[in-house]
């Protein structure tokens, strides 16, 4: 598939860059992932509501996006979103998993278990942006570049998908957490050869 | 060329092959049960569980004490019993690099979480994913795809696409997922859950069973004259609204319904059935409803298979993928068990009864949390 990277965006708890270049770093004390929703103006309340994971896809997506530039939050069904991770929803699934340990602490609560799913990132993603295209996660044994472009490769034999918002996004904890998305698009010199 | 099916297997309540669980379920069976405090859980609730003992004989049947030792979770069991039988079935030579194992579960080994010696590498499904491809000794790096309720479908058009690109020429794709205090709280907090049998498209239907179960389908490249089940399309789609409510107009169930229509050049008429998701909560049947009126379907038969099961999570996209064509293959659509009144705004022809049919074409649809979709048409050919 002839596609092409169009700005990425690498986070991590110390340091945000943005097409390569160090764009921000963490402070200690303050939460990086608050300092950057605040430093991009990102008026979106339900951050707050957010797991790590969500937090960090959200931030890394927003910034990435804006990068692209344009008119956003028009709805779209040429854009996917596939992430990629190893653990899944870990850290909520630890969350959660505490409020169930023993009879008499048992208070489950529904706002924490819907975060124990890995697929609500790619969901809180497209609802932002309006995305109506694919959206999926997969989860893969480790980190593999090659792994990743083969499904991302994969993604463009939907006919009406155009570019895919992806990467890796992990989260184990609140302080052990990684994103490095890209922006990948077709090259409109080469016809989708799926497409019949 | 074509994608085709190959090789099959499912492991439920019901039965450890499709022909036992097909059986069961054209004589109304069903292993939903109520119990009053499952696993100490402080509520009664309605699921369907695989007995421990029925399944240590059958894991005994098929695999050595030692691989029965070393898969010690009840969904490492499960996952690799129905990958096992599937790729028998199929003939395929697993160690190929030609072949590629693909792995749909929402929860996987989330059990673990509660165990004092917490080994935290075995919670992630993709784990168990990569020990079921080291079993079979495939080379492949293992996909896991976790997409809440669509993960099976998704899987399969993982599956199609890694078979179409021409990068594959076999696809296992495994569907599991089991029942733990953590996933049975969860859908309770969320009052997702009934505590009777769930009813779905029913006036009176009060919400989800689950269930638990895996179902492993083996597809390959053919050529375009090949006779048996063809896998035509796939799509996924997001209603970007609403992270655990489905959207009011059907907005992703319809999308991706149109896009596998227009895919594969099926029309309603030719469609035998829509086997849909139809969990019973109120929501989600009502959603269908209005994508399926919304995509001309109206006068299409819908089936779904959660009053047999309860809801199988991960498994759900292939085990009832898999029940649908065997029903198909002897020209029945299955009833909707659970199902007496119709209760939601769209008009919906529910399979009250079985029904015969001549066709052979279908729709599978699936929708999750995270707002995501899935639609998927098979057709029979020469069958």
């Amino acid at each position: 598939m002839n596609t092409k990277v169009k700005h990425t965006v690498k986070l991590t708890p110390k340091f945000l860059d943005v097409n390569g270049k160090r764009v921000a770093e963490a402070v200690a004390g303050d939460s990086f992932l608050t300092m950057l929703y605040r430093k991009f103006n990102m008026d979106y309340p339900k951050f707050f509501k957010m797991d790590v994971l969500c937090k960090v896809g959200f931030i890394a997506s927003e910034i990435l996006l804006n990068e692209e530039g344009g008119e956003r939050f028009v709805p779209r069904a040429d854009r996917a979103v596939i992430l990629f991770n190893r653990n899944s929803s870990l850290n909520a699934d630890r969350t959660f998993q505490r409020t169930i340990a023993n009879t008499e602490e048992f208070y489950p609560s529904p706002s924490v278990f819907v975060y124990t799913l890995p697929n609500i990132v790619t969901g809180e993603i497209a609802i932002r942006n309006k995305y109506h295209g694919e959206s999926s996660f997969i989860l893969l044994p480790e980190k593999s570049q090659e792994a990743m472009n083969q499904a991302i490769d994969r993604a463009f034999m939907d006919g009406e998908t155009t570019s895919v918002l992806t990467g890796w996004v992990e989260a184990v904890s609140e302080t052990e957490y990684e994103a490095e998305l890209e922006l990948r698009i077709m090259n409109v010199s080469s016809p989708n050869i799926f497409k019949t | 060329m074509i994608v085709k099916k190959i090789g099959e297997s499912i492991i439920s309540p019901l039965g450890f092959t499709v022909e036992e669980n097909f059986q069961s379920v054209m004589n109304g069976r069903s292993e939903l049960r109520r119990y009053e405090s499952l696993w100490n859980l402080p509520f009664p609730c309605f699921v369907s569980l695989i007995p421990d003992e029925i399944l240590e004989a059958e894991l005994a049947r098929e695999l050595s004490a030692n691989v029965v030792a070393s898969f010690r979770t009840k969904f490492e069991k499960i996952a690799l019993l129905s990958a096992v039988k599937s790729v028998k079935q199929s003939g395929i030579d697993p160690k190929s690099e030609r072949v590629i194992f693909i792995l749909s579960s929402t929860k996987g080994n989330v059990e673990l979480l509660a165990d004092e010696n917490l080994d935290l590498e075995r919670v992630t499904p993709a784990h168990t994913a990569q020990r079921m491809a080291n079993f079979f000794g495939n080379p492949n790096m293992p996909i896991t795809v976790s997409n809440a309720c669509i993960s099976g479908l998704c899987a399969q058009i993982e599956a199609y696409r890694c078979l179409m690109s021409g990068q594959y020429d076999a696809a296992v794709v495994i569907g599991a997922d089991v029942l733990s205090p953590f996933i049975v709280a969860g859908f309770q907090s969320l009052k997702a859950l009934s505590d009777e049998q769930c009813r779905p498209f029913s006036a009176n239907r009060r919400g989800l069973n689950l269930g638990e179960a895996a179902a492993a389908v083996v597809y390959t490249v053919a050529d375009d004259s090949a006779d048996g089940w063809r896998m035509l399309a796939g799509a996924v789609r997001n209603d970007a609204n609403h992270i655990s409510g489905p959207s009011r107009t059907g907005e992703g169930s319809y999308r991706a319904l149109c896009s596998v229509l227009n895919d594969s050049g099926l029309t309603a008429n030719d469609l035998a059935c829509l086997n849909v998701h139809g969990t019973s909560t109120m929501y989600n049947d009502e959603m269908e409803s209005i994508a399926i009126n919304r995509a001309g379907l109206n006068a299409v038969p819908v089936n779904a298979m959660k009053g047999y099961y309860g809801h199988t999570l991960g498994a759900a996209g292939i085990l009832e993928t898999l029940l649908t064509m065997r029903a198909l293959e002897d020209g029945k659509v299955p009833a909707t068990r659970g199902f007496d009144e119709l209760g939601v705004t769209q008009p919906v022809l529910v399979t009250s009864e079985p029904i015969d049919t001549q066709k052979r074409a279908f729709v599978k649809l699936l929708s999750g949390f995270g707002g995501c979709n899935a639609a998927a048409s098979f057709n029979g050919y020469g069958l």
